[in-house]
């Protein structure tokens, strides 16, 4: 049988110091130009670059992998299971679950999410049940929730968070009761880059007799995820944040949650028997599964976790903090500039705004010196509410940045300034 | 760099920064808002009609970034004094300027010349063009929200 992706072609030494080359010259599109510029790309909390690792799995996937899975009698339809189904042990791995049933392909953390509230929710939420949403939480945990409450009765209720961007437990705590059915937090904030306490958080939730969704999107590609200590019941991530394909994406859940949840989509693959007298589904995962999956890019993920193992984890974090403390040294000697989350555990995210200069403007500006950065509202609209600002401008890291870039940045920050005369 | 420094003129810098025409109009009989949704600009447009069409005063409110102030200031401008037709038919003559398909020597735009840096920009074209929207709703009555999405 193939190896698919397991065996990583382009493995990287790990050690204290990265091999920042050696991990660039993975990423062919760093060398790209743009507008005529040298492309710095620090946008990578909306979609991260793919190393050659991942695109070389994709293309000899479908060059001789590909065929439907789990239902042919032939030999590639057994290789396409065999490598789809070793993607579900690798991302069974990457969030260290007790059970790879326990892990559900799905487009992205936004399908993911929406799979809880929907099956979940509606299986068992009752009118006056009550959900706990973070204020920091990107709009995809927020609207399903309250899609779901509309439809249930349910009320979704806001956990306040600081003006550094952390939430704030006591309030937290005093807002559990009885009444509270489902925590939603994300793990790490997109617009913010604070790490929620998300253990002591479930904990507390496990307490009040409530499940904890977890919106693992932007924690992914920066920390190492421990559903098993996190003890959190769902949890969701997307794989084109962490150096995977687009569309594909993980949901974990607990077995017996997932076991006790109505089916989301109806179809092929999620059955085990349909007749018109009524029909059986089959048992978990492909209860959730149903129709021909993301076969191509679920390996492609498997690719991308070998690709973050080989560097491995805690490399890629210390690597991210060393650009965060520069970026912020470096913004410090500025006083026209205003940092948004100043939490204690923070991951890869400068998001700023400049003094009489419109985000949007930075964000025009930056580009035409080759530097991409994510300007506006983030899919966060009530923590620009609680700043009161219209748009930030964000920088998040991966990987591959180095202090260079960091220094483009600002060099472009400065042209800014020029232009806007201030 | 050249290209910045067309889009970002001192003309539209001193009007994102000191906008004409800004606040709410006392006598307006026609109002309406318009968002742009992907960058959260918002303004509010209000104006006074009289029995012959024209616009005898226009005010604006709201946020947004250097281009859509700037361009709904000049705006407020050049719209004073004139009749509905004419309002619309210079939008017309703006928007294909500002998407780069119109031609100086035909679509004459007087003051409004000073945005066509934004030209090379696609993704801030709907920023020069949010005002105009909005505008011509409010002229036309027409209350709901203008997108621009």
């Amino acid at each position: 049988m193939n190896d698919v992706a397991l065996k990583s072609e382009f493995e990287v030494a790990s050690s204290d110091a990265l091999d920042v080359d050696a991990i660039r010259a993975q990423f062919p599109i760093l060398e790209e130009k743009v507008h005529g510029q040298r492309l710095v790309y620090l946008d990578n909390g909306a979609s991260s670059q793919k190393p050659l690792t991942v695109t070389k799995t994709l293309e000899r996937y479908y060059a001789s992998q590909h065929a439907n899975v789990h239902r042919g009698v032939h030999e590639l339809s057994d290789r396409a299971t065999e490598a789809y189904e070793t993607a579900r042990k690798t991302a069974q791995k990457f969030v260290n679950a007790q059970r790879c049933e326990e892990i559900i392909f799905v487009r992205g953390t936004t399908e993911g999410l929406n799979l809880v509230a929907e099956s979940y929710g509606r299986h068992t939420l009752k009118p006056g049940d009550e959900i706990l949403v973070s204020e920091m939480e990107h709009h995809s945990n927020i609207v399903p929730w309250q899609l779901i409450a509309e439809r249930t009765g349910s009320i979704v209720k806001m956990i306040p968070m600081n003006d550094d961007g952390e939430i704030i437990l006591e309030n937290y705590q005093e807002m559990l009761s009885e009444k509270t059915r489902i925590v939603a937090v994300t793990y790490v904030a997109n617009s913010l880059g604070t790490i929620n306490p998300v253990k002591e958080m479930t904990k507390l939730a496990h307490q009040a007799g409530a499940v904890v969704v977890v919106d693992a999107a932007q924690a992914a590609p920066h920390l190492i995820l421990d559903v098993a200590d996190l003890d959190c019941d769902f949890l969701a991530l997307s794989g084109h944040k962490m150096y995977a394909p687009t569309g594909i994406g993980i949901l974990y859940g607990k077995a017996e949650l997932l076991e006790a949840m109505p089916p989301y989509q109806g179809g092929g693959e999620m059955i085990q028997r349909v007749s018109f007298s009524g029909t059986t589904y089959a048992g978990i995962p492909h209860k959730f599964e149903a129709g021909t999956p993301n076969i191509a890019d679920a390996v492609g993920f498997n690719a991308a976790c070998e690709f973050m193992w080989n560097i491995g984890i805690d490399a890629i974090a210390a690597h991210e903090q060393k650009l965060l403390r520069y970026v912020h040294d470096r913004a410090q000697t500025m006083n026209d500039i205003r940092i948004f989350g100043n939490s204690k555990q923070k991951a890869g995210v400068f998001a700023f705004t400049l003094d009489n200069v419109h985000a949007h403007d930075i964000g025009t500006i930056l580009d035409r010196k080759g530097v991409a950065i994510r300007v506006g509202h983030h899919c966060a609209m009530p923590v620009m509410q609680h700043f009161n600002v219209a748009a930030t401008a964000r920088a998040s890291f991966a990987v591959y940045n180095t202090q260079a870039e960091i220094d483009s940045m600002f060099d472009a920050i400065f042209e800014v300034k020029e232009l806007f005369g201030c | 760099m050249d290209d910045l420094k067309a889009l970002y003129q001192e003309v539209i810098i001193d009007h994102s920064r000191n906008p004409r025409n800004f606040g709410s109009l006392e006598s307006a009989n026609r109002s309406a808002e318009g968002v742009n949704p992907l960058c959260g600009d918002e303004i509010t447009l209000e104006c006074h009609l009289d029995g012959n069409d024209i616009i005898q005063d226009v005010k604006f409110s709201g946020h947004g970034c250097a281009i859509s102030l700037a361009s709904a200031s000049i705006m407020t401008e050049m719209l004073k004094g004139m009749s509905k037709t004419e309002a619309e038919s210079l939008f017309k003559s703006f928007r294909l300027r500002v998407t780069g398909e119109g031609d100086a020597s035909v679509d004459d735009i007087g003051k409004l010349e000073v945005l066509c840096g934004v030209r090379e920009f696609p993704s801030r074209v709907k920023c020069a063009t949010l005002a105009w929207h909005t505008a011509l709703a409010a002229i036309n009555g027409n209350e709901k929200k203008v997108t621009t999405e």
